[in-house]
């Protein structure tokens, strides 16, 4: 983590319909700063623009209004060459095996094979299957499939890695033990991390930044710091502090 | 290897050893029924008397087959190739898809049988006419499956294609045209059995060369027992194409982990 910032967005705003009779707000006021190497956490309701704003950053979808500056220099960052994603759903591709899979944005690409072949057997050490490189998806468990989606978003070398509700559709168990991983997948290789979630003390865990957005209509509500120190762990759900933040949190959705 | 197979043949017994015994139980009571029934030969004639009309060289079996044959796989490969491109069409156009697909729905409920004898005014007869008949019955299922198999791709996974900038043909080569083959053998198996039967009807229409032009031939002098042999060719013409398209279907979905 640097203090160098990554990605600036100020006053970002995507309405649909607009002019029209029945304009629909799918995302305003949204002002922050991520630096460089952090993981932001981006927390909120169904409906409070969480995945529009990462579209937006993707350069999926285009806002209405704002700013959004990514790179720590001027023309340094290429959205079509320094994005990985990862969605709730692993989506991967069940005709390749394991390996094939992490290597398809790199082959989008037109990376060179031999070195992104390296890379994809590093990766897969990064995320703990270096023994399922040969295996189709079917023959993983989700967890296992999802860490495949997390190497193949990240085959590339991006610099900035999106995950839209990556744990979502994991049991709470593995769930947990995923956010461990990313935690220290995300240490071993410095990456800037958005990271949308429903849940708030996932969100509290593992964001040195929390971004705590609302719905009806959607807004960032606020930009919390997360002073908890990294390594993180479990346990430390259960300490004062965390609690702290996790309150503060209920407390921006009304939720308390 | 040799323990791979006889695990396989001893598999292939426990599940289908019935169906075969069924199938031979079927010919044998034929054989009976023929035999002792009190029937003339030329309302049901045996197996054994069908299996003899084979060395009646009048017939011209093997050429007539050839044609035959020519006719279903030629337009089978002709709805194949012209489906999957179309469907491929729809599924980067969808102006196209909104405009011509119920333009094809509403073709595929014109009986295409009924179209044969406007095919010959046009084709005239012969080998290129039943092709054309087998090629626009069987046509529609490909394009159908294949365009639906096509557009089952998520929409994440293209969003995720374009942040790499993935090229449409790309994303066509490397996710929707393998995820579509499933969809596409399925079309293709209807496809093939929906082949014989166009090219045969187009043969009785108006054809002097293959297995149904030779139906009506022998049909002239109670040739039953051809009549059936014909019969009989079609079907394992068909088969045949089923089994090719099955093998195939293996080869390139079953084997690599899906299904």
């Amino acid at each position: 983590m640097t203090d160098q910032p990554f990605i600036r967005i100020s006053g970002l705003r995507k309405v649909y319909g607009e002019g029209g009779a029945k304009p629909y707000v799918a995302l305003s006021d949204v002002t922050l700063t991520v630096n460089e190497g952090e993981l932001l956490s981006i927390v909120g309701p169904s409906g409070c623009g969480k995945s529009t704003l990462m579209m937006i950053i993707a350069g999926l979808q285009k806002a209405s209004a704002g700013e959004l500056q990514i790179g720590t220099a001027q023309g340094d960052f290429d959205p079509h060459r320094h994005i990985g994603m990862v969605f709730q759903q692993a989506l991967l591709l069940k005709w390749r095996t394991v390996t094939e899979n992490i290597l398809l944005p790199a082959e989008f690409l037109g990376l060179p094979m031999k070195e992104a072949r390296e890379r994809a057997r590093y990766l897969l050490q990064l995320v703990g299957l270096s023994e399922h490189g040969e295996k189709y998806p079917k023959q993983l468990s989700g967890g296992q499939q999802q860490r495949v989606s997390i190497a193949r978003s990240l085959i590339h070398d991006p610099k900035l890695v999106l995950m839209d509700e990556p744990f979502g559709a994991l049991d709470a168990l593995t769930r947990e033990k995923m956010n461990l991983e990313l935690l220290r997948i995300w240490e071993e290789s410095g990456k800037t991390i958005l990271f949308v979630t429903h849940g708030i003390s996932e969100a509290v865990l593992l964001g040195s930044k929390i971004a705590v957005m609302t719905a009806g209509p959607a807004r960032l509500a606020e930009m919390i710091d997360v002073k908890l120190p990294y390594p993180r762990r479990l346990e430390m759900k259960t300490h004062e502090d965390f609690g702290v933040y996790t309150r503060r949190v209920y407390s921006l959705l009304g939720m308390e | 290897m040799s323990q791979f197979l006889k695990n396989t043949a001893a598999g292939f017994l426990q599940d289908y050893g019935g169906a075969v015994l069924i199938h031979l139980l079927l010919i044998l009571i034929w054989q009976l029924v023929a035999d002792y029934g009190g029937l003339p030969p030329y309302m049901l004639p045996s197996p054994t008397e069908m299996l003899a009309t084979l060395s009646e060289t009048g017939n011209r079996w093997a050429q007539n087959a050839v044609v035959t044959m020519i006719e279903i796989v030629g337009g089978f490969a002709l709805a194949v190739v012209i489906g999957v491109a179309l469907a491929l069409v729809f599924s980067w156009s969808r102006t196209a898809l909104l405009l011509f697909m119920p333009l094809l729905v509403s073709l595929n409920m014109v009986p295409k049988v009924a179209l044969g004898p406007l095919i010959i005014v046009w084709f005239g007869y012969g080998l290129i006419t039943n092709m054309m008949i087998a090629f626009a019955i069987c046509f529609f299922p490909v394009v159908i499956t294949t365009a639906k198999g096509l557009s089952e791709i998520e929409p994440e996974l293209l969003y995720l294609a374009r942040t790499v900038r993935a090229s449409r043909w790309q994303i066509f080569r490397k996710i929707q045209f393998p995820g579509a083959l499933p969809y596409i053998f399925s079309g293709m198996k209807v496809s093939a059995v929906l082949a014989v039967a166009g090219a045969v009807v187009g043969e009785f229409i108006g054809s002097d060369k293959g297995l149904g032009y030779l139906m009506l031939q022998v049909q002239v002098n109670l040739d039953t027992a051809s009549m059936f042999m014909a019969v009989l060719l079609i079907t394992l013409i068909g088969v045949a194409l089923y089994g090719a398209v099955a093998l195939l279907e293996w080869l390139l979905v079953n084997r690599g982990g899906q299904a």
